[in-house]
């Protein structure tokens, strides 16, 4: 197959093989630009995600994809551009879009002298997740980290801990949820699980966005693919459209031009 | 009404958070009780103190070595939040960030309360002065208020740098020097009491209610990208 690659805009928005009303578009982003002191990070990103659908944001290091994520958590804001998610715009509406949106870092993001079950009712309160407690225990239960509920996160495994994450990333059931570099440290089991849930998620309507560095496992997962390079968009289209050889091509190619 | 109550009961879960987390590890209380201790016994002999010029030296002890202990506590506290990526976490829930803030100072309050409830009788059993009562508590209320608040937002500003220990001091010592003036004069006057002085628990309070009003004001600036 010849990857082609598209406009962002429309690539994205012709995913399932239709044209999304306003209906289905869930993120939206238009001439994004982000840089950090002099150097540009992104420049003039545009792209939209119809509900339902779950994108891979790949690149190599320092492409770009960790910071458009942030932006869309609303941890950093854009210089140029807008972004809004369920028609919330991130910097105006940020308390929205917060509520809205799930995260999973690379890092667990936890309170490491907490327990897993007191750091996810933490965020429980911090969310109003209604009836936290039982949530919180279902999802421990989910992640397979029930046993180890009432242990301080200090005490665990960088995976372990990544699992306690993911529940904390979906405590709230968010319709939006953003995993940079989720399966960082997971084992073939906790991966299993992640994709799991993400299956489901987009069984159930939900939106995800996922970076990572494992093309195969990106492909695999996600309804369509997003690759950055230098902080553009070098290519956007459906996931099933291209095979691996074909991202890895265009991933090698955008990797040496970023250099 | 709906959004004070949720955001009441944010505030109080941050703050219930860090109590829990710093009573688990139990690493800046104890430094900052230990860290005023030393401090005011390093000064009682520095100074060779004589019953005449203990009055009005001893206050300068007490509140510097307050404002030492709350920069060294404060730091250590947000830098465990940087370094752990945990402030992002709190960035990403939908609270107020006014709400951060005033739970991270409610907090800090709390650590300096404890740490103070130790260092007072331990200054006034050092320097053999008789200053417990009901007016140094106000003093010390007002002085700390307005420390812990300029602390708190700085120690936020310099959380972000990597030289955070060396940037807090350098940002928070000057912005400080009216409170310090403020506290240990009203502290002097508890022991020599001066006929026409300024109100300094009165300045104190006026100190107190600026700095709070400007911090909640930018905090968000300071911890939003």
């Amino acid at each position: 197959m010849k990857i082609q690659t598209l406009s962002p805009l429309v690539a994205a928005t012709e995913m399932d093989g239709r044209m999304p009303t306003e209906r289905d578009t869930v993120v939206e982003a238009r001439t994004v630009r982000k840089a950090y002191g002099l150097r540009p990070v992104l420049r003039d990103v545009s792209f939209t995600v119809a509900t339902g659908q779950c994108v891979a944001v790949l690149g190599s290091n320092g492409a770009g994809k960790t910071t458009l994520l942030r932006l869309l958590a609303t941890l950093t804001r854009p210089a140029r551009g807008s972004i809004s998610i369920a028609g919330y715009d991130v910097v105006r509406d940020a308390n929205e879009v917060r509520r809205i949106v799930g995260y999973v870092g690379h890092t667990p993001l936890l309170y490491d002298e907490l327990t897993a079950r007191e750091n996810l009712l933490f965020f429980a309160r911090m969310y109003s997740v209604p009836d936290g407690e039982s949530r919180a225990d279902a999802l421990l239960r989910r992640v397979g980290m029930r046993n180890r509920a009432n242990e301080r996160v200090a005490t665990f495994s960088r995976g372990q801990a990544q699992r306690v994450a993911l529940a904390r990333g979906i405590l709230h059931d968010p319709p939006v949820l953003l995993l940079d570099e989720p399966d960082t440290g997971l084992d073939e089991e906790a991966i299993g699980l992640l994709r799991e849930l993400i299956a489901e998620r987009v069984a159930s309507g939900l939106t995800t966005l996922m970076t990572t560095h494992t093309l195969e496992r990106g492909l695999a997962w996600s309804d369509s693919a997003v690759v950055l390079s230098g902080g553009r968009i070098v290519h956007a289209g459906p996931s099933g459209a291209m095979t691996l050889a074909d991202l890895r091509g265009l991933y090698a190619n955008a990797s040496r031009s970023a250099r | 009404m709906r959004t004070f109550q949720t955001g009441w009961q944010q505030l109080w879960s941050i703050v219930g958070k860090d109590l829990r987390s710093e009573l688990r590890a139990r690493q800046v209380w104890v430094a900052m009780a230990l860290f005023s201790a030393l401090v005011m016994i390093v000064f009682y002999f520095a100074f060779d103190l004589r019953v005449e010029n203990r009055a009005p030296v001893a206050p300068g002890a007490l509140w510097i070595a307050f404002v030492f202990a709350s920069v060294l506590g404060l730091g250590r506290t947000f830098a465990a939040e940087q370094e752990h990526g945990a402030m992002d976490r709190l960035l990403l829930c939908p609270v107020d960030r006014q709400v951060i803030f005033l739970a991270k100072l409610i907090g800090y309050l709390i650590f300096l309360a404890v740490v103070e409830a130790i260092a007072v009788p331990l200054f006034a059993a050092i320097y053999n002065l008789p200053i417990l009562s009901g007016g140094l508590v106000v003093i010390v209320v007002l002085g700390t208020v307005g420390i812990a608040t300029m602390c708190t937002l700085f120690a936020a500003v310099a959380s972000a740098t990597r030289a955070r220990e060396v940037i807090l001091p350098l940002l928070v010592f000057p912005l400080l020097i009216p409170v310090v003036i403020g506290a240990v004069r009203a502290t002097q006057s508890l022991l020599i009491p001066v006929v026409n002085d300024p109100p300094w628990p009165g300045l104190l309070a006026a100190f107190d209610v600026i700095f709070v009003t400007l911090s909640v004001l930018f905090f968000q600036f300071v911890v939003e990208d």
